[in-house]
């Protein structure tokens, strides 16, 4: 593997953060401000042509470190044959960063997923929902102060178009109830 | 097309838009297998997250089992004994076999070669006793642990791989002379499902599905782990991104892996099984009730878990559907601090639409079959 982070300090000059290379994955920390730029240039950079986004995740340090949240972006060049980890500090009070879809499509999962499991938002992407939970599912699983146990309020069935709901089943349901109320 | 449906295997609903039998759009819903594996892992040790990895790909628990191991070993800094490592790749072929022959055989039943479809899952299940022989579990195998693997090759197992991959080639080629020249086959395969090599490689695929378009990808010969590098297999591309190129890619692809096989057992070395390391290897049973310093290893090894140092790493194997990753976050105690698993059928599917619009509402369930969404891996 080619030694990038020289290259890439000389070349984001000022930009990244932190830098390191320990057990060989190189890794970058940068300002959520330039991070449209930055991962640009790492896509078009002839040097760097990092063509495939692998993989974009985040890290919750509740009590740990001060940005709580750290989104990872995983990145992989074809022709070079080399990966870079990309980090990007979120702090708690604002979590909010640049969506990537416009520079790879695979983005676009990989943040709802992000969203869903961590409630961070990408700003600019095209349909922000929730994927892997369903819609009324409150609160993020993945953050550090929800526990592992905590029971999910129940939810009605909700009503889709064009399918049919029997409603006999409801009804005789309700028909039980009235008759084995306590009588006042 | 509700999330049981018999030609979509595995927990998946796609809301298409039609006219008529054409497909204008395709939203895929996932999720329905979602069962907090990142979550759990936090809660348990290094070691108590095997069994959970045996579940993600379930077609092919042996894979998730060596890319654990692996990236947990990066982040310790050890490296397995050679014949851990011959042990660790076979085992992973014989599972990359289980997966391919899995969605063959289902794909193809699914089309109406039924025929095809029981000839693979009769080799599936030939491949399912080796695997039982191995571990002791056809699906839940659990069979690494950090530093080696459980235990070793059980007595004539080598024997037992060569008479069935005899049986095996015999039934592959059964089904190559059913299916590749078939008019059928090709009319509803061909053709159906492309991508392009451009949105393959925007949309971050890998495997099968990014082979077929003809780039040259695959994470055993770019970034060799194991013992890869001292093996020789070849990797089939195919040229245009359509089904077709995907149904031989697999199964080129379960050539090569019983090719892979049989050099490993040809070159394992005898020796050692796992890293000697104290801090990381429980110790016999003859010590820990026999010696004071056995028990009390096992005893910090089991209940605190094993340390690992403090850091993060990313290892990414190949899996049957593609690139494999974990990406492990430790906080240097016996639980693991946040695990990533970087799913290759959740990519996958999230490109689904772009190769489905514009298709017909019976090209789904062909296309569907060969990117082979496993549930297990895409919702974990």
């Amino acid at each position: 593997m080619s030694a990038n982070i020289p290259y890439l300090r000389e070349r984001l000059a000022g930009k990244i953060l932190d830098a390191h290379a320990l057990l060989g994955d190189e890794t970058i920390l940068i300002a959520r401000e330039e991070m449209s730029g930055i991962f640009r240039l790492l896509k078009q950079d002839p040097q760097l042509e990092f063509n495939f986004l692998m993989d974009i995740t985040a890290v919750d340090y509740l009590g740990k470190r001060e940005p709580r949240f750290e989104v990872v972006y995983h990145l992989y060049s074809l022709s070079k044959n080399h990966r870079l980890r990309v980090k990007v500090p979120v702090p708690e009070g604002d979590p909010v960063v640049d969506s990537l879809t416009p520079l790879w499509k695979g983005a676009n999962w990989l943040e709802r997923e992000v969203w869903d499991l961590f409630g961070i938002r990408f700003r600019g992407h095209p349909d922000l929902r929730r994927i892997l939970l369903y819609e009324e599912f409150q609160g993020h699983p993945l953050r550090k102060d929800y526990p592992v146990n905590r029971c999910q309020p129940l939810v009605p069935e909700r009503k889709v178009e064009g399918t049919f709901v029997d409603e006999r089943s409801g009804q005789k349901l309700s028909q039980l109830k009235q008759k084995m109320a306590p009588k006042t | 097309m509700g999330p049981s449906h018999p030609a979509t295997h595995g927990t998946i609903k796609f809301n298409l838009k039609l006219e008529g039998e054409k497909v204008l759009d395709c939203d895929v819903e996932v999720g329905y297998l979602h069962r907090g594996f990142d979550k759990s892992c936090e809660q348990a040790t290094w070691t108590q997250v095997i069994p959970y990895t045996d579940r993600l790909n379930y077609v092919s628990p042996l894979i998730n089992n060596v890319g654990y191991a692996l990236a947990v070993e990066k982040l310790l800094g050890i490296e397995t004994p050679p014949r851990c490592q011959f042990i660790r790749v076979a085992a992973c072929e014989i599972s990359r076999i289980t997966d391919h022959l899995t969605c063959l055989g289902m794909a193809a039943s699914e089309l109406g070669a039924i025929t095809v479809g029981f000839y693979l899952i009769e080799a599936r299940e030939f491949l399912m006793q080796l695997v039982e022989d191995l571990t002791g579990a056809r699906l839940t195998t659990t069979y690494t642990r950090i530093g080696g693997v459980k235990h070793d090759l059980p007595y004539g197992f080598a024997e037992k791989v060569v008479q069935t991959f005899a049986k095996v080639r015999r039934l592959l080629g059964d089904c190559d002379r059913l299916l590749s020249r078939n008019r059928i086959f090709i009319d509803r395969m061909s053709g159906v499902g492309v991508i392009s090599q451009e949105t393959a490689i925007t949309y971050g695929l890998t495997g099968p599905i990014l082979r077929s378009t003809g780039v040259n990808y695959d994470v055993r010969k770019t970034q060799p782990y194991l013992v890869y590098d001292q093996l020789e297999f070849e990797v089939p591309l195919g040229s245009k991104g359509d089904n077709y190129d995907r149904f031989v890619c697999r199964f080129l692809e379960l050539g090569q892996s019983m090719r892979l096989v049989e050099q490993a057992f040809k070159e394992m070395p005898q020796g050692p099984i796992g890293v000697e390391d104290p801090r990381i290897a429980l110790p016999e049973k003859e010590k820990v009730y026999n010696s004071i310093e056995g028990l009390m290893r096992h005893f910090k090894i089991i209940m605190e878990g094993i340390h690992v140092p403090a850091g993060e790493v990313y290892q990414a194997v190949e899996g049957g559907n593609g690139e494999l990753g974990f990406y492990i976050v430790s906080d240097g105690g016996g639980k693991p601090y946040r695990i990533r698993v970087r799913p290759p059928c959740f990519i996958g599917m999230s490109a689904f639409h772009e190769m489905i619009k514009g298709y017909m509402v019976a090209d789904i369930v062909p296309t569907f079959g060969m990117i082979n969404m496993i549930g297990g891996e895409c919702d974990r």
